[in-house]
């Protein structure tokens, strides 16, 4: 009875968020090894069990692939991991890559009832677990695939928004072939996002997965070049578009075709694709460079900026025109930015870059910026201060101020229409674009994204395909 | 993962290399490129495209060892596979009709000249060709260009082949033509593109070239390849690599150019491959 009791007083004293270990900032800004170590089963479960199991559970609104909340975190709860998994995939075929990368801050965790109490539950963390013990399982189970129906299916793009498409379709029966310009499969899981954020491992774990559901994946194989959008429709049902932000923007200031300053679509491909990170064991040439600035403050300056401390730089900084409330980036990277030795100079604008003689980048002529009157997104737009000009040596610039949607295939495909800022116009509940037989979700439809939105917009897509290869409705 | 059908050294230094790659040969135009990792995990080369057969599906690249990657290239023998040959990227060279087009050609640039002299043959051009080299025994494939030409003009350094110096002799081969050419196309190491650029500015013939800077991906997803044209930033891999030569900001794409020299050099001493790219010039133009 006494006993009881004290366990009973315990549980409500500790109403607050299990936190997740993590590798010491000053050990892991040397190494590219993942961060977040993950829950282990007694933290899982201890999380889980703060779980109110709301009747309503505002959280799965938050979710933009609806995933049964209450109800996976019921069966971590429970210990019966294997029922928990099985409920997240139900809905989510990614779930170790979005239980890493989703900004559930501003999704379902933001929702949870718990929020002003102990804490909002630590939904993300929960999800991880559950996707990471499957794996440590070895032996994944594959769901029963619908009889085949001869139907065939083109997936452009290996990224998140595709590959829930092809996860979908080919349980529903159909023939799902994915093409992918890169000569790895996974966008920008891949090309884009750090192995210490996402080990690439698990990438390739999800990959194999769909693989052996029967999913065909041709690598170097760029859709718009070596074969159009028409020439597939020749062979194909039906065709899913998700080619994912291709150009990088830059800011026309004076001196960015400097050397040494690189978007961070290259400096992050050749550091992740490439594997320069591995130089000189890679093929990949890298330069060392000393201090670095990365210009932006989303999450992919955030990996940018720690990339370069992890490469050996003894100063990384973020050059971002608004405040710290502002950041894009999600709470989580920026936070492990600053704990790693990331610089932040807020409110500061690179005006131009000035180089050597060599043609290399030396310095960053910047001004200092205030916040002013809130703009049309309600934040506040930033307004320079005259007279503030700086100069920052540096020795090389990333600007990670976002990208266009990659315009090759819109280029080569007639009456795929696009809009002013280049993103293909689609249906927002369907993805259906306006060229017969052909679907599109992701960044090229709604420009520079997160890996959870694209994967919503994939499934979306995918149930209308689905309707289209049953009943011939488009 | 692509079969290689043959891999020889042309003239010294200088490699064919076929790939068997219907899935590109059968869309490959003059001007177009593809992207090489020799070996897996290697570095992604962009190589332009010497000839191709569609019957066949094959398609070949003419490429000088400068590096660890191209050594790598260098060492393939038939029946051999690279890791990826990805394509065919870029636009074609435009082709103008019933036009008296001068090519000029150095170094790899020889070999990718040659589709564009086929299609401009094709398309009722009247061409011309000039193969620069530093010596007669590096100048090949001239076989393949006199049935296309009207003419054909060298220039070699130690003046073993037709006029003797350097690209800047130029202004004489187009004196000494019967009528001024209307265009010229150059393709070769970034020196004799700059130089023909620089050379005919002043002569007033427009001169296109076909730029061949580091890239990545090729797709327009990376941006390394950019160049400033006009005082604009352009893509080569997805606006060029075709561009008008006297708009081109030569001293930026040199210095771009260069940005890996030190780390391909680093590289490269531990090859065995006797030539490489300095400052920009090919090994012929030291």
């Amino acid at each position: 009875m006494n006993d009881e009791k004290t366990q009973e007083k315990t549980s409500k004293m500790d109403l607050n968020r299990r936190a997740m270990p993590h590798q010491p900032p000053m050990i892991r800004r040397n190494n590219f090894d993942e961060v977040a170590l993950g829950y282990t089963e007694e933290l899982a479960r201890a999380e889980a069990s703060r779980c109110l199991q709301c009747k309503k559970p505002r959280c799965v609104t938050g979710c933009p692939v609806e995933i049964d909340i209450p109800g996976f975190i019921a069966c971590v709860k429970k210990g019966d991991f294997a029922a928990g998994i099985k409920k997240i995939k139900e809905k989510n075929c990614l779930p170790s890559v979005s239980g890493r990368v989703c900004p559930q801050e501003s999704q379902c965790e933001s929702k949870c009832i718990l929020l002003n109490k102990g804490g909002e539950i630590a939904i993300g963390r929960i999800e991880r677990f559950l996707a990471d013990w499957e794996a440590k399982q070895g032996k994944v189970d594959l769901p029963k695939k619908a009889k085949p129906t001869g139907k065939k299916v083109a997936i452009v793009g290996s990224g998140p928004a595709g590959l829930t498409v092809a996860g979908d379709l080919i349980l529903l029966g159909h023939e799902v072939t994915i093409f992918e310009a890169l000569h790895k499969a996974g966008g920008v899981l891949i090309y884009g996002i750090p192995e210490f954020r996402l080990p690439k491992a698990i990438v390739a774990r999800e990959l194999d997965y769909l693989k052996s559901l029967g999913v065909k994946v041709y690598t170097d194989f760029v859709v718009g070049k070596t074969r159009s959008i028409d020439e597939l429709l020749e062979e194909f049902d039906a065709i899913f578009v998700g080619t994912g932000a291709g150009l990088p923007w830059f800011m026309s200031i004076p001196g960015e075709n400097l050397n040494g300053v690189y978007s961070a679509n290259e400096y992050l491909t050749r550091m992740n694709l490439m594997k320069g990170y591995l130089a000189p064991r890679s093929a990949t040439p890298v330069k060392k460079h000393v201090k670095v600035a990365v210009v932006g403050g989303g999450n992919v300056a955030m990996d940018s900026a720690r990339t370069a401390l992890r490469m050996g730089a003894s100063e990384s900084h973020i050059v971002y025109r608004r405040s710290h409330a502002e950041l894009p980036a999600r709470a989580e990277e920026a936070e492990n930015a600053e704990e790693e030795g990331v610089i932040f100079d807020l409110l500061t604008l690179p005006l131009r870059y000035i180089g050597d003689e060599n043609g290399w980048i030396k310095e960053i002529e910047c001004i200092k910026m205030e916040l002013g009157e809130p703009d049309a997104s309600g934040r506040r737009t930033p307004v320079e201060k005259p007279g503030s000009n700086f100069r920052m040596p540096i020795d090389a610039v990333v600007v990670a101020i976002g990208n266009s949607p990659n315009p090759l295939v819109p280029a080569t495909t007639p009456g795929l229409d696009t809009t002013k800022r280049g993103t293909l116009v689609a249906d927002p509940e369907t993805g259906k674009t306006t060229r017969g037989r052909v679907w599109a979700g992701g960044d090229i439809v709604t420009g520079a994204a997160t890996v959870i939105l694209a994967m919503g917009a994939g499934r979306k897509a995918a149930r209308a395909m689905q309707e289209y290869l049953t009943t011939g409705k488009q | 993962m692509k079969k290689v059908i043959e891999r020889s050294m042309i003239v010294p230094n200088m490699h064919l290399l076929e790939i068997e790659a219907p899935e590109i040969a059968t869309k490959v135009r003059p001007g177009q490129f593809v992207i090489v990792i020799p070996v897996e995990e290697g570095e992604r080369i962009p190589l332009s495209i010497a000839d191709y057969d569609t019957e066949k599906g094959t398609i070949s690249i003419v490429f000088m060892e400068v590096g660890a990657s191209t050594s790598a290239l260098a060492c393939l023998k038939a029946g051999d596979e690279v890791a990826t040959c990805v394509g065919p990227l870029g636009n074609e060279t435009t082709i103008p009709s019933s036009e008296n087009v001068l090519l000029v050609g150095g170094c790899y640039g020889i070999g990718s000249l040659y589709p564009v002299a086929k299609e401009l043959k094709k398309k009722g051009n009247r061409v011309s060709t000039l193969l620069e080299a530093r010596s007669s025994y590096l100048i090949y494939w001239q076989n393949r260009f006199i049935p296309l030409s009207e003419r054909i003009y060298t220039i070699t350094r130690d003046g073993s082949l037709g006029t003797k110096g350097h690209i800047s002799r130029l202004p004489d081969v187009i004196n000494s033509m019967p009528e001024k050419p209307d265009r010229i196309i150059v393709n070769g190491c970034t020196y004799l593109m700059a130089h023909t650029s620089e050379i005919t500015k002043e002569l007033g013939i427009p001169v296109v070239v076909n730029l061949n800077p580091i890239m990545i991906d090729g797709t327009g997803m990376c941006g390394v390849c950019r160049v400033t044209v006009s005082g604009q930033t352009k893509f080569a891999c997805v606006d060029g690599p075709e561009f008008d030569g006297h708009n081109i900001d030569w001293k930026e794409f040199l210095a771009r150019r260069k940005a890996y020299m030190t780390e391909e050099a680093l590289f490269f001493r531990k090859s065995d491959a006797r030539f490489a790219h300095k400052e920009g010039k090919c090994a012929w133009h030291e």
